[in-house]
């Protein structure tokens, strides 16, 4: 089998809903989506499109309210609380617009989180993360807090935490909305490099433009669901135009 | 987990040393406050556990409390001794004389008059001189409180003189026995000299003090005493705690020191509870970033309350060091002697501390629990 093309993420129909009644909004009406193992997959779409709660319902750490999704063949809103837990601890890792790195753990330790969080002793899961580090150009910044790093480098921290588990998906929302665009670049370029491989998929949410350039296929989200999907090869992808995409600097 | 927990906890410098400090202070105040108010109380009673020698008091049927004496008749202490099991039975006289110098100084003074035979219930714990020279005439043994009350800045000596009631007496002796609960000097003299020192009553028996015999149980004979002659009869146990029953019930001390011990529970509450909650509700988003990465909530909950339990524990050790210190600088002060931090004071504030960690971290539980990971895909 080629697990090039193998869907590790494939939603049907999908749609979530916020409150009830006359408040009701739906945020996802029926989302047909799908990201391939060995693939970096844009989720782009305007603000308030839907993308950070699909990949939300996607992570299991949101409830679909219709529809389907299922990560590895599996459908994990049919497991229980723990078992969706530990499946995302072993398989998901996470990249987020703000980092949330823990800001009174050096760069190695919230690197390492995700095998503490397993049960790995303290000085392996360190160890560990520092050599994912050093991969990412961190070596000179291992035992720095967030505090004391730069934009960049934080978020390089937080890619280290997203892959020190070798997980099968890695999700990212907004990874570079926070840095200058040669930042955003260098996190990309790192991104494409240390996250992509055969046995994961990557989907990265974002709406710089500026980055697009990095997609193996792109999924454009417009009002709860998909409106187009685009997949070649990575640099051949024709960059759309938001109203609210951030510019490209000139 | 566990390490992540602590560096969070000691990360933010700030809340940290506040938590601490609040649980430090509501410790000290707590153990402070409440072996104050033990001791205080305890010392309603201290002329009764000072008398060593006898088990049982008998006093009239009306008296609640030691300095509440109405005397008794010469013939009660007949009586008493004639009651089955009573191995001796001896008087005791309690009066409250001015003591004066000769330069003028003067203070009410407590004055015990013991039996003159056997001077039972003298002072064991002397500074200065012997008990037993209350044999001598005109002699008193005087506490070093009311020593130093009567003859301020001048060191310990025998063989100065006092007037009692136009009666001019040498101290023979300086005990050191506990400290009453008013300041005033406490003298031990014959029974037969005592009485002379007060305006002269009817009666001037106060108490009679008995010793039973062995293999009697003195609960036991206190009843028969009481059944046989009408008067009551208390063990020295008792009779204390009957002292302090009284005080807790006719004074405004329990209330006083209920007041400020309330007070440091609230403050410890509410304080501690609301810095504890401060700090969990500003860490929401990392708890979130944990949760999504795979943390389960019961892993969350112990992580939360190791939090509390360190800072709780930190805070706790600290306000005991500080409680004791406070004790052991007071104690050796006249007017404190005695005041010692009791382990029942402890036991309590810590069950007290862990009340109030068990409260704050339910509180910020509570967030953590229902928060959902998505929240840390919001910007």
């Amino acid at each position: 089998m080629d697990t090039t093309t193998t869907a590790a993420v494939r939603a049907r129909e999908l749609r979530k809903d916020f409150g009830e009644g006359p408040t009701r909004i739906e945020v996802l009406r029926g989302v047909d989506f799908e990201a391939l193992l060995g693939q970096l997959t844009f989720l782009v779409g305007p603000s308030g499109c839907g993308k950070t709660t699909l990949i939300s319902v996607i992570a299991g750490l949101l409830d679909s309210s219709g529809g389907e999704v299922r990560l590895f063949d599996q459908n994990i809103e049919r497991f229980s609380a723990t078992e969706r837990i530990l499946f995302r601890r072993k398989n998901l890792g996470f990249v987020y617009q703000q980092y949330n790195l823990l800001p009174a753990l050096t760069a190695a330790e919230n690197a390492a989180v995700p095998l503490l969080a397993a049960g790995v002793r303290r000085r392996a899961a360190v160890d560990l993360a520092k050599s994912v580090l050093l991969k990412l150009g961190m070596g000179n910044r291992l035992d720095t807090l967030p505090s004391k790093l730069s934009g960049g480098e934080q978020q390089r921290v937080a890619l280290a935490r997203a892959l020190v588990h070798e997980p099968r998906l890695i999700l990212c929302d907004e990874p570079t909305a926070a840095l200058d665009h040669a930042t955003g670049e260098s996190v990309m370029e790192l991104l494409a490099e240390n996250a992509v491989h055969p046995d994961r998929a990557v989907i990265v949410v974002t709406h710089d433009t500026r980055v697009f350039h990095h997609a193996d296929a792109i999924a454009h989200m417009d009002d709860g669901r998909i409106v187009k999907t685009e997949s070649r090869h990575r640099n051949e992808i024709e960059i759309p135009e938001f109203e609210d995409a951030i510019p490209m600097l000139a | 987990m566990n390490f992540i927990a602590l560096k969070m906890l000691t990360g933010d410098r700030a809340k940290y040393l506040g938590l601490i400090f609040t649980i430090a202070f509501c410790t000290f105040l707590l153990e402070n406050q409440t072996s104050i108010f033990a001791g205080v109380l305890k010392r309603t009673g201290s002329q009764i556990a000072d008398v060593t020698d006898a088990e049982i008091w008998v006093m009239d049927p009306k008296t609640e409390y030691f300095e509440q004496t109405k005397a008794l008749k010469d013939t009660d202490l007949t009586r008493v001794r004639g009651v089955e099991g009573v191995q001796w039975a001896v008087r005791l006289f309690k009066g409250s004389p001015v003591a004066r110098t000769g330069d003028g100084k003067f203070a009410v003074s407590i004055c015990l008059g013991l039996d003159d035979g056997t001077l039972t219930g003298a002072p064991r714990k002397m500074l200065l001189g012997f008990w037993q020279r209350l044999r001598e005439p005109d002699s008193v043994v005087i506490d070093k409180a009311g020593y130093v009350l009567l003859f301020p800045g001048e060191p310990l000596e025998l063989g100065r003189t006092l007037e009692l009631n136009d009666h001019k007496v040498t101290i023979v002796g300086i005990s050191d026995p506990p400290a009453p609960f008013l300041s005033f000097p406490v003298m031990h003299t014959r029974y037969s000299e005592g009485v002379n020192f007060v305006g002269r009553e009817r009666t001037q028996l106060s108490y009679v003090l008995v010793k039973p015999q062995p293999g009697v149980k003195a609960e036991e004979l206190c009843r028969r005493i009481e059944a046989q002659t009408g008067l009551r009869a208390r063990t020295s146990e008792q009779f204390q705690w009957d002292c302090i029953r009284y005080y807790l019930k006719n004074t405004g001390i329990p209330v006083n020191f209920g007041i400020t011990i309330t007070i440091a529970v609230i403050v410890g509450v509410v304080v501690a509870g609301q810095t504890f909650y401060l700090f969990t509700v500003e860490n929401l988003k990392q708890f979130g970033a944990i949760k999504a990465i795979g943390v389960t909530n019961w892993r969350l909950i112990g992580m939360i309350l190791l939090q509390a339990f360190t800072v709780g524990l930190i805070g706790f050790s600290l306000g005991t060091g500080m409680a004791g210190q406070f004790f052991d600088f007071f104690s050796q002060k006249i007017a404190t002697r005695g005041l010692v931090l009791i382990w029942q004071s402890v036991a309590l504030t810590g069950a007290t501390i862990v009340f109030v960690m068990i409260f704050a971290s339910i509180l910020s539980l509570r967030r953590v629990l229902v928060l959902e990971p998505a929240v840390v895909f919001r910007g």
